[in-house]
This record gives structure tokens, sequence and C-alpha cells, in this order.
């Protein structure tokens, strides 16, 4: 009895093996495609930077890469300061429908990207906005909201409360509370709702593609116009660039939710 | 009085872009999707002819083909991920929890980088063939790019994590002496899982196969980049009519009738929304201490 349950033990490890290596595998052999001197990317013919060095000399790319770190960026930094404000008051407010409009807040979140790029689209054209900057940085702001809003409200929840009523009682002011307490003991929280966001933002293909003019074009585009037209090493360099800039979010978003669960926040 | 018009004046800048920028696009594509097109905008004549064109043959057979992906990718990775998720679940240590990251991770890098791995290993005389040859399982390359099979398993392999993660979270707050008390009762593994483990993990389940089904409709750069132009998908369709058939009014009309489907597929997934016992047991439990 005892032997068959480590049996069975080890052939669940074995296959969740197997099934995390295949998840990598293709993620770490375009890493290794990047590194290919040849042009032909079927053939291996020794290690190179040579399409990282043509990938940071390529001024399109540049653009691109400076769009979405902008766009990344900002939309997160919107969203936090929307979210972060409602999270902390809408219910309290007297608004009128605020469980609905709290709904609608988290929508994007379940909406099917085709859908919510497909009536940005249209949306925005109907309000006669130029396309570009402004409406990305509409779009990613609606969709990260989600994001940093559920993480505040579930740090809210566990928040010590006695804190910041201390901090009344001692005779700051709502905002002074607010600022020297409140923030700060939220700000954890904040902040890897804002990694998630800006995680989202610097990967989305299928909204920005709706919204996005003619000129203004963002990585992930990018990179999918280029795999439509075929495969390049410069491709495969870009994609190892951009996996590793979100792993690097992500991870420091994972590092701040164990801290604060070590805090106690 | 003055600290509830701080908290709404505080409020107000997420009310209002939240009702301008998501009801609002929201409640034109409801409009549009009863107008009639006029050139490349929507002239404000209301017809029900939109809804009535997606069941014409042309677009119906799209919609059924790409029902039968949906069904077909969610099948596999119910078959791959939910064994995956309880067999991690009740691993000893750290593992579970090393296996949650594992997968967890992927799910944050662009779901289209993560396909370009498969182009190179599918593509004619790929890795793929090329190992299979020299193994000698094929003597012709099997040139799977831009087939249906080479479309599955990039579904599979993107929603992989949704299924997995679901599942996990709901098998390790699975109360193990349940198992226990099964097997010392007498009852098989097969009898233990189909009356102790499935009934219990089936929450999880139905939402993985939610979060499975629902993108699977609408994932159109896995069937444009693996898939060439031989499986075209409910939101390839939506694409087509927008950016190069430019009607509008069709499009709309085709994203509501897809909110619907996944709508009603969720309803009938998660119709007997079960009580939440986790946030009871947290809930008593804060309470407690």
């Amino acid at each position: 009895m005892k032997k068959n349950a480590s049996h069975s033990h080890r052939l669940s490890f074995l296959y969740a093996m197997i099934m995390t290596v295949l998840t990598y595998l293709p993620i770490f052999i375009v890493a290794v495609y990047s590194f290919n001197a040849g042009r032909l990317t079927s053939v291996w013919e020794g290690i190179s930077l040579d399409w990282y060095k043509k990938l940071f000399s390529d001024d399109d790319i540049l653009s691109a890469l400076g769009n979405s770190l902008f766009l990344g960026i900002a939309s997160s930094l919107c969203a936090a300061i929307l979210a972060t404000s409602a999270a902390l008051t809408l219910p309290r407010s007297a608004l009128p429908c605020k469980k609905g409009v709290e709904v609608l807040a988290l929508a994007p979140m379940i909406i099917p990207e085709i859908v919510l790029g497909m009536i940005f689209l249209a949306f925005f054209s109907l309000l006669g906005l130029p396309f570009g900057m402004l409406t990305l940085l509409i779009a990613h702001t609606a969709f990260g909201i989600p994001y940093i809003y559920t993480e505040v409200r579930a740090a809210l929840v566990s928040l010590d409360t006695s804190i910041p009523d201390a901090a009344r009682d001692l005779g700051a002011g709502p905002l002074r509370a607010f600022f020297t307490v409140t923030l700060p003991m939220l700000f954890p929280a904040i902040l890897s709702g804002m990694f998630l966001s800006f995680a989202m933002s610097f990967d989305d293909v299928i909204i920005s593609i709706y919204v996005t003019g003619v000129s203004v074009n963002t990585l992930p585009i990018k990179v999918y116009t280029q795999l439509k037209t075929g495969l390049s090493p410069e491709i495969f360099a870009l994609c190892t660039v951009m996996t590793a800039v979100v792993l690097l979010c992500t991870g420091t978003a994972a590092l701040i939710g164990k801290f604060r669960k070590r805090k106690g926040y | 009085m003055r600290h509830r018009t701080r908290a709404t004046l505080a409020a107000l800048p997420l009310y209002l872009f939240v009702l301008v920028f998501v009801l609002g696009p929201l409640v034109y594509m409801l409009v549009l999707s009863f107008m009639t097109r006029d050139g490349r905008g929507a002239a404000a004549v209301f017809t029900l002819e939109n809804y009535r064109r997606i069941f014409d043959p042309v677009y119906f057979d799209t919609v059924l083909q790409s029902l039968g992906l949906a069904c077909t990718s969610t099948a596999l990775v119910t078959l791959i991920g939910y064994p995956l998720g309880l067999c991690t679940a009740f691993l000893g240590g750290k593992w579970p929890s090393f296996f949650r990251t594992a997968q967890m991770i992927p799910y944050f890098v662009n779901s289209l980088l993560r396909l370009v791995g498969w182009i190179i290993i599918f593509r004619a005389n790929g890795l793929l063939d090329t190992v299979l040859m020299a193994l000698g399982v094929t003597e012709e390359p099997l040139r799977l790019l831009y087939t249906y099979p080479a479309v599955v398993v990039g579904m599979v392999y993107v929603l992989l994590p949704f299924m997995f993660l679901s599942v996990q979270q709901v098998a390790l707050q699975l109360d193990r002496t349940l198992i226990e008390a099964s097997r010392d009762l007498g009852a098989g593994r097969v009898r233990t899982f189909l009356s102790v483990i499935l009934p219990l993990t089936l929450p999880g389940l139905k939402t993985g196969i939610l979060l499975t089904f629902i993108p699977s409709m609408g994932l159109f750069f896995i069937a444009s980049i693996l898939g060439g132009s031989k499986v075209v998908l409910l939101g390839s369709l939506i694409e087509e009519q927008l950016m190069r058939a430019h009607n509008q009014p069709f499009a709309a009309a085709l994203s509501v009738f897809m909110m619907l489907l996944t709508g009603i597929i969720s309803l009938l997934l998660l119709e007997h929304k079960p009580h939440d016992k986790r946030t009871d047991r947290k809930n008593g439990g804060e309470k407690s201490e």
C-alpha cells in the first residue's frame, strides 16, 4: 500500500515535470535560435550576438519599444490613480449605481479581447478621437484598472483600519492620514497591481491592433505584423528581450507579494 | 456628510471613466449591431439584417467550425490539465507551489511570443520533422505548420495554464482526510475519484472549462499564425469584417453574438453557483482569531 502510494507519487511528479518542460520548450527554442549566427533559421551556424546588435540599431523597433514602454508606464499610472482612489472611496460615495459601476470597471478582464478591441475601435471613431497614442492609452488604462482595483480591494480587506483611525485621533487631517498612513500601507498592493497591468499592456496585441493609428507601433504589433510576413532571427531576439522584460516585471510583482505577506499587510 | 462628499469626489474620476469608456463602447456596440452599413461607417437605419446574416451558410459555417475547434481544444486542455492540477496538488512539500509558479509565469508572457517557438517546431523541415525523420518515425516531412492540428496544439498550449491553475487551486483546498476516509471505508481508487475527488473539484473544473472555452473562440492570431488562412475562428471573422470588409455593424452583431454565446455557456456551466465555502471559512477564521 505504502509502496503503491509512493509509486503513484513518482508518476505524478514525472507527469508534472514533463508538462513543465514542454511549457518552457518553445520559449527556450526561440531564445536559442536568437543566438544563431546564420540568416537561415533552419541551419545552425554558431553563436553570435549579431541579431541583438541589429535589433538595437533598428530605428523602427526602437521607436516601437519606446512607445510600448511609455504606454505601459503611462497606462498603469493612470489606472493606478483611478483605481486606487475609487477602491478606497467608491463604497462610501454617494454616486448612483456604484455596484454596477464596480462590475463594469472589472468587466474588461472578462470580455473577450477581440470584442473589446472591436468596440473600442467603433466607439473611438464615433467620438472622432485621433487614433494613436491617446486611444491606446485610454484602452490600456481601461483594461489595466481591474488588475489594480482587485489588488487594492483585497489589500483593504486585510488592512488594519485602526492605524489610520489612530492617526486621525492624534490630530492628522484626512489627507495627511491618507498620505502618511493609508497610502504607504497600500503601496505594495498598488505596486504589484501596476506591475501586472504594465505586463498586460506591454503584452497586448489584439486590442492594440484595433486602437492604434497608422503611425504608432507597439512592440507586440511589430512582432505580429513581422510574423505574418516570415520569420527572422531578429524577431527571435526581439521575442527573447520581450519575454525577459515581462518575466522581470512579474517576478518583481511576485517578490512584492511575498514581502507583503511577511510584513502582514 | 462632508466625509461622504469627499469620498464621492475621489471616486468620481474612475466612475466617469468607466461610464464613458467601458459602458459607452458596450452600449454603442449594441446600437451599432442594429444599424445599417454606410460606406466605412454606419447609418442610423435600424434593422435586424446583421443578425440574420450570421446565419448565412458562409458565416455560420465559420461559427460552427469555431465552436468545433473550441470544443476540441477544451476537451484536450481538460484531459491534460485536470490530471495535472490534481496530481501536482497532491504532491508534498513545496512542489504544488513550484508547479503553480512554473505554469503561472508563461501566462504573463505574450502568447504571441510563446507561439513563435511552435512555428520553429512545426515548420516544414523544422525541428519536429528533423527529429522524427532522424529517428526514422517518418520518412517525409510532416509539414504540420498551417494545418488544423497545429492550431489545436497552439490553442492547448496557450490555454492550458487556465485549466491547470483553477483545478489546482480547488484541489489544494480539498480536505485530504475525506480521501483517506473513503479508502478506509473500502472504496477503490476509481470509486474514490468518482464519488469524492471529482465532485469536490468540480467547481475548479468548471471554471477551467469556462476560461478555456471562451477565449478559444476569439484567439484569431493563433489561427492566423499557425493555421494560415485555413482555419477561421469567430474572432477571425470579426477581425475580417472590421479591418478588411469595413462592415462595422456586422462586426458589432458578431461581437454581440459572441458575447451572448459566451454568456450562455458561462450561465450553463455556473448554473448552480456553489456557495463559496472558502470565503466563509476564511471570514469565520478571521473572526475567531
